[in-house]
């Protein structure tokens, strides 16, 4: 198990594969790792991201356009394994492109790539029998979504099915920017605690120092994710790995 | 457990679980949706028991929207044609001009309900947007109605409608800008503001309970149709035919024939403008069609590429426009019970011609693909044999498209 958050708070770095490009995704993914990011959220462009707010939308359809495929993100995935064998590694998708990889092969993949762990947006606690199995059977972490409207009853399900860690989310909403973290955060992740020892990650619109250190307040690590892939949509492909190399620095100071 | 079986295996195990239909429907939503959803499926399970909610319900359908609806003899239609008999289900008579009055107000009641003050809806056509703007001007509730760009010109007459009564229409632009964005921009706004917002989804479509209850808002179709048919022939139709875009006309009009062995049921999907991906809106077409997956909160047939994303779909009727078919609609489909046929974007204009000249009648884009259909078929049958269509919307909203398609094309 390679999720591991070394210092407090963690940072999870999500990424969308094949925004500018394949390639560049790797270099950019590389770069978080050094610069101090624990976990890389690889993921996968699907049409529809119907959670995702407008800037990962944007990334999703840049990098569907050009044809990414969720083969080529379990082939970055074993890449990404090769050069960082200690870094945490997750797959991120909505659940269509895996149901048609069919979810067993999936999770094989998932495993021979050298993924940690494999977190669906759309997938809920109940629907998920098969699919836990067949996570468990190929060892990978299935890492779900808290959210603030979850009731108790859910959380325990949710911190139950989970592994590696728990994701809460910040708010109610899609992904994307926010002024402050809510204090519909630090109520969420209290209330999981009751139910796990598992580390719990604060997501959805973590974009700068200060909410990162917010977040340590209550929690174990910050998600960032629309404020890099908004970083490397301005940024021309080249600069963009040292960018966001600079960028995930600058979080942790 | 089964439900992912039947990801893996579309022809795996039927589960019993609640929101499926076979291995089709469920709930792959957002985590911040969940607990909206159980509210909801509480909420209605109650209403639906409530003398007091299912009398308001049918009082407002009668008096306000106009139930029941005439089922005609069309008889000009009939002749012109030579052989089974045909009646047309007159949703297109029903306030506002279409059969989703009949959903909007129950999931409007339910709303008030649950003491919710904003609504949300998306629309394809514009006529769930107009009857959900139109209900909640009638409850004196907050309106948003999501409509893609493309929809939105396509469909002018009704947003202006939408506007009207007090809703605010919102353009989305992301995507194809059609029915499939509009959806996804909803539940983005319902995960947002889920705490305050009632989604009114438009179709038989989403995460359970919608598919569930979209059905039964509906069904009244079939209830006064087979009510009308006994009384006017003293059997029950050969066959009901109705078009399906995510399938709540037909699915209402197909619920109370389900026990019927002897009655078919026929959904037309839209054929636009060739069998190729991205040419039309058929998802149970054999070559070119859709395959089990999951979008916007349910699994069933989606019309999708071999890695998994969305297709693009084309069809001249913006309310059939759509990648994927509601899961009950799925199972009648694998189990055979419902058979699925497609009609092109000119036969559908075709057919609005005809019935308009025949009959007097000019039916919605939409309902002029059930239409084709009976054109199609009525002709094989005995002239013993009676073919139900339902008539799911009127034309008016359609009278831009048809001016510029007609003319093209030389009518």
């Amino acid at each position: 198990m390679a999720i591991a958050f070394n210092r407090r708070p963690g940072i999870v770095a999500y990424l969308t594969a094949g925004d500018p490009d394949l390639a560049t995704t790797r270099e950019i993914a590389l770069a978080a790792i050094d610069n101090g990011a624990d976990v890389i959220e690889l993921g996968v462009p699907f049409s529809d991201p119907l959670a995702d707010g407008p800037v990962i939308q944007r990334a999703s359809e840049r990098a569907v356009a050009h044809g990414t495929r969720l083969t080529d993100v379990l082939g970055l995935a074993k890449e990404l394994r090769a050069a960082r064998p200690s870094a945490g590694l997750v797959l991120f998708s909505y659940l269509n492109p895996v149901v048609r990889m069919g979810m067993k092969t999936f999770c094989e993949k998932a495993a021979e790539a050298g993924a940690d762990g494999v977190l669906l947006t759309d997938m809920i606690v109940e629907e998920a029998g098969e699919y836990l199995e067949a996570m468990h059977a190929n060892k990978l972490a299935p890492v779900f979504l808290a959210a603030p409207t979850s009731p108790d009853a859910r959380l325990a399900a949710i911190a139950g099915a989970s592994q590696g860690f728990v994701y809460a989310i910040s708010r109610t909403g899609t992904t994307g920017t926010q002024q402050s973290i809510a204090g519909d955060a630090s109520e969420l992740v209290g209330r999981l605690r009751q139910f796990t020892k598992l580390p719990i990650a604060v997501g959805f619109g973590i974009s700068n120092a200060e909410h990162v250190k917010a977040v340590g307040e209550f929690a174990d690590a910050a998600v960032i994710g629309s404020a890099i892939v908004a970083l490397i949509e301005k940024t021309a492909p080249a600069e963009a790995p040292a960018a966001v190399g600079r960028f995930i620095a600058g979080l942790q100071t | 457990m089964s439900s992912m079986a039947a990801m893996v295996n579309p022809a795996g195990p039927v589960t019993s679980a609640a929101g499926r239909f076979g291995v089709y429907g469920g709930r792959y939503v957002p985590e911040t949706l969940m607990a909206a959803l159980e509210e909801l499926e509480a909420a209605y399970a109650q209403a639906k028991e409530d003398v007091a909610f299912q009398a308001e319900l049918d009082d407002l359908l009668r008096n306000y929207c106009g139930r029941p609806t005439p089922l005609y003899f069309a008889k000009r239609l009939t002749e012109t044609l030579g052989g089974a008999k045909i009646y047309l289900k007159r949703e297109d008579l029903l306030h506002t001009g279409a059969h989703k009055i009949n959903n909007a107000l129950g999931q409007g009641l339910l709303a008030r309900r649950m003491g919710k003050k904003r609504i949300i809806a998306e629309t394809g056509a514009g006529q769930h947007g107009v009857a959900t703007a139109t209900v909640c001007a009638l409850l004196g509730m907050e309106c948003v109605v999501y409509m893609g760009e493309e929809d939105m010109r396509r469909q002018e007459l009704n947003v202006y409608r939408m506007r009207l009564l007090g809703a605010e229409v919102r353009g989305v632009s992301a995507g194809s800008a059609t029915l499939k964005d509009a959806i996804s921009e909803a539940m983005r706004d319902w995960v947002t503001n889920v705490r305050t917002t009632y989604y009114v989804l438009g179709s038989a479509l989403g995460a359970h309970p919608y598919p569930t209850m979209v059905r039964d808002f509906h069904r009244v179709i079939s209830k006064e149709a087979k009510r009308q048919i006994m009384e006017q022939e003293g059997k029950l139709p050969t066959a009901v035919v109705a078009c399906v875009g995510g399938g709540s006309n037909a699915i209402g009009a197909f619920y109370e024939f389900l026990d019927d062995a002897n009655v078919q049921l026929i959904g037309v999907e839209a054929g636009g403008r060739g069998t190729a991906l991205g040419e039309h809106a058929a998802r149970f077409q054999k070559v070119g069609g859709g395959v089990p997956g999951v979008l916007q909160g349910t699994y069933s047939y989606v019309l999708q590429d071999d890695a998994g994303q969305i297709a693009a779909t084309h069809s001249v009727s913006a309310g059939l426009d759509y990648a994927s078919v509601g899961p009950e609609h799925a199972m009648l489909h694998d189990s055979g019970r419902a058979t699925y046929t497609s009609c092109t974007d000119d036969a559908a204009l075709k057919a609005t011609v005809t019935l308009a000249r025949t009959e007097g009648i000019l039916p919605a884009l939409e309902s002029a693909h059930a239409v084709a259909e009976a054109i199609r078929l009525a002709p094989t049958m005995a002239k013993t044999d009676v073919l139900m269509v339902n008539l799911s919307g009127r034309g008016d909203k359609d009278m831009g498209i048809l001016a510029r398609e007609l003319d093209l094309r030389g009518a």
